[in-house]
């Protein structure tokens, strides 16, 4: 093995700086930014900025919509997650066992990777429209009074299938690779020990897709936090009511919406300690239990 | 190609050459605003209007989407040094932006300091004061102004033998069981703070903040773990639980949607609405003053103006700020005021305008569109000038999510209005905090 050495040691640095700048300037600056205010109190024009300490964090525990919306965010992450991940197995498995026409059915499963937020939200707020939404009268032909935007059950409840919808097909293709990553040989000489599919899914392959899944956990969660902003955005119509919203969601409508800098700030810093954890939690916990080879 | 139309061709290249030299000289000053679909179109034509009128100055109107999404949009510009020479603020923000000392020129210093006369005496009554600071000064001038209203379905009331109703009283009696016997929804609305809060009380002349609705400097406290509101929104549920009226959320247009399309009898609105209630409705409408419980009031009081006012941001040149005023000096001529109200629904501003408006025999034609003017000019009490409560995009928020969970049932009234006190006086103390009081 060839070693080469830099001959000067800046140099490396050198070609480490156009990364590096756009790191510092579009993500520690702004995160140290929010950080800073945080531990103000500001008016919105930014005419007057007085240090509040840790007054900003107190008055956001302080207010039940807060604990409430914390509340809501964990229900909806777990949900969204887990079913965005069953659902994509399920069909990935599936789809993998499929012969004839294999290609066609897998292009048609991802089609829904390609359609962006809003626009799923869109199409969302169609089928689950109180009054003309097809979803919305099926449910109401069953019996259950489905109305979107004035229920929060009913809202949420739109608001997680679409989630859901929106995700399954970036599991279901991160899944496929992973079972077709699998080696026949293993699958073959467990066929010849083992009769029950069922079983040999859950002692072979299961097992083995861990390192997709595990990987696919972390994203899904982040989605489920974080890049559910333009569905819940769009199904709200600008107006949150008495809907359920998510922390991210909050962040926005109390910082851009209602001009409260410093609160908004708090909020977001707790969203930046939640990421922290999650990340430490991947690193540290979670991967050292995972066989990745 | 003719000659003819070679000709006209030529001379119309010509004449765009010799217009064009002038706007080398001219003051040029932007607009934002959030006046979107028909709306904006009028606003487009009210600047063509004022650069037609004039050489000196060229104003460019800038759509930045919904009311919430221009002020902070205007807020971010301001913060960067790059802010609009008028910006269209919502009366929800007008604490906001009359609070931030420094941000705005006052309307009124403005326009006399250019030379543009200015009394506020030539403001309706309803109109005066809502965007002045305490000493009476107009800050903001007024733009798109309307107040809510009544809209009501004639074919729907005559099929089901009432007239529309006065009073709450009357409604509930009469007008909402007939009108739900004859298979209509009797009732909706589009903006429960607007309409059922902040015009619920002015309508009964009722105090809705401390230190004189906010506008006297302190920190303010909401009136509004009250007996008449809870009574009121106590009324609204049973209604919604007996068919007499029916919510379909927090978006305006989802509950106009109904009386647009025949199912709902009747709509509280904005005055402003006309315009597009003309052009969707395929029955015969009309309008009317916003009821009233006749237990809170003999007679009621006169509502204040919602929408919106233009702003003159500070920090710009003398020249596009003298531009500015003579924007304003054109927008509240008569003329344009009588233009504006006529396309769009939203009230004329001065008394002038409004008796232009009587003297072309405008409201013979469309009696509707005087209701909004007329409702604003009945009698004025010691609550009805308006608020100036900051953070009150947050306030109106809580409102709707509580009204939203007493009306799916979610809540009782009674603890639904202790939370919109605790945290709406909060939000003002968090407020006045902000601003270094």
């Amino acid at each position: 093995m060839i070693k080469s050495q830099f001959k000067s040691p800046l140099f490396p640095y050198l070609l480490l700086l156009p990364q590096l700048s756009i790191v510092v300037i579009f993500f520690y600056w702004p995160a140290a930014e929010a950080i800073r205010s945080s531990f103000y109190l500001e008016d919105p024009f930014g005419f007057s900025s007085t240090f509040v300490g840790l007054d900003n964090f107190r008055d956001m525990v302080s207010r039940s919509d807060y604990v409430a919306t914390a509340e809501f965010t964990i229900i909806f992450s777990v949900i969204v997650t887990l079913f965005s991940l069953a659902i994509a197995l399920l069909l990935a498995v599936t789809a993998d066992r499929v012969l004839r026409g294999a290609s066609t059915y897998k292009t048609l499963l991802m089609w829904v990777y390609a359609i962006a937020p809003p626009v799923a939200a869109l199409i969302g707020i169609m089928m689950f429209d109180t009054l003309v939404g097809p979803i919305a009268r099926f449910f109401q032909a069953l019996g259950w009074n489905y109305q979107l935007g004035t229920n929060r059950f009913d809202t949420a409840f739109a608001m997680i299938v679409i989630s859901i919808w929106k995700q399954v097909p970036v599991n279901f293709i991160f899944f496929l690779s992973g079972l077709q990553g699998i080696p026949k040989s293993v699958q073959e000489a467990a066929a010849i020990d083992c009769a029950s599919s069922t079983r040999r899914f859950w002692t072979i392959t299961f097992p083995l897709l861990a390192p997709t899944g595990f990987f696919l956990l972390i994203i899904n969660i982040t989605y489920s936090l974080f890049d559910t902003f333009g569905i819940i955005d769009v199904v709200l119509k600008g107006e949150p009511g008495n809907n359920p919203v998510t922390l991210v969601y909050k962040v926005f409508l109390d910082g851009f919406r209602g001009n409260d800098l410093g609160g908004s700030s708090a909020q977001s810093v707790i969203l930046m300690i939640l990421v922290l954890i999650l990340t430490v939690f991947q690193f540290r916990l979670i991967e050292r239990r995972v066989h990745y080879n | 190609m003719s000659i003819r139309n070679i000709v006209i061709g030529a001379m119309a290249s010509a004449m765009s050459v010799a217009m064009a030299v002038p706007a080398m000289a001219q003051t040029e000053i932007t607009w934002w605003h959030a006046m979107g679909g028909q709306l904006g179109e009028t606003v487009n034509q009210l600047a063509e209007k004022f650069n037609a009128s004039q050489s000196d100055y060229k104003i460019t109107p800038i759509y930045k989407g919904s009311y919430e999404e221009t002020m902070t949009a205007g807020i971010a510009a301001f913060r960067a040094g790059e802010q609009p020479n008028v910006i269209q603020i919502f009366d929800a923000g007008a604490a906001t932006i009359i609070g931030a000392k420094g941000a705005v020129v006052p309307a009124q210093q403005l326009m006399s300091e250019n030379g543009v006369p200015f009394d506020i005496n030539d403001y309706i009554s309803g109109v005066r004061y809502f965007y002045a600071d305490k000493e009476g000064e107009m800050i903001g001038m007024p733009f798109n102004s309307s107040t809510p209203i009544m809209y009501y379905n004639e074919d729907a009331l005559k099929k089901a033998g009432v007239t529309p109703p006065k009073t709450w009283e009357e409604f509930q009696s009469v007008t909402a069981p007939k009108l739900k016997e004859a298979g209509y929804v009797p009732l909706t609305q589009s903006h429960l703070p607007w309409i059922f809060t902040e015009n619920f009380y002015s309508r009964h002349n009722l105090e809705f903040a401390s230190l004189d609705n906010g506008y006297d400097s302190g920190t303010p406290v909401m009136m509004m773990n009250e007996d008449p509101i809870k009574g009121h929104f106590a009324a609204v549920k049973e209604w919604l639980d007996n068919g007499m009226f029916a919510w379909y959320g927090t978006g305006w247009a989802d509950n106009q949607k109904p009386f647009n399309e025949g199912q709902a009898a009747m709509w509280l609105g904005s005055s402003g609405s006309f315009g597009g209630v003309k052009a969707a409705a395929n029955f015969s409408f009309n309008a009317t003053y916003l009821p009233y419980w006749e237990s809170l009031t003999k007679e009621p009081y006169q509502t204040f103006i919602g929408g919106a006012a233009l702003f003159a941001m500070s920090g710009k040149p003398a020249d596009e700020n003298k531009a500015v005023a003579e924007f304003f000096r054109f927008l509240t001529s008569p003329e344009i005021q009588y233009f504006w109200h006529k396309e769009t629904g939203y009230v004329p501003i001065t008394t002038a305008a409004y008796e232009l408006a009587k003297k072309e025999g405008y409201y013979k034609e469309t009696p509707q569109a005087e209701v909004g003017i007329r409702q604003l000019t009945e009698r004025a009490g010691d609550w009805t000038r308006g608020y100036r409560l900051g953070f009150y995009v947050q306030i109106r928020d809580v409102m709707n999510r509580e009204y939203g969970k007493i009306l799916s049932g979610e809540k009782g009234v009674d603890e639904a209005f202790t939370t919109i006190e605790v945290e709406s006086n909060k939000l003002l103390e968090r407020f006045s905090k902000s601003m270094g009081n």
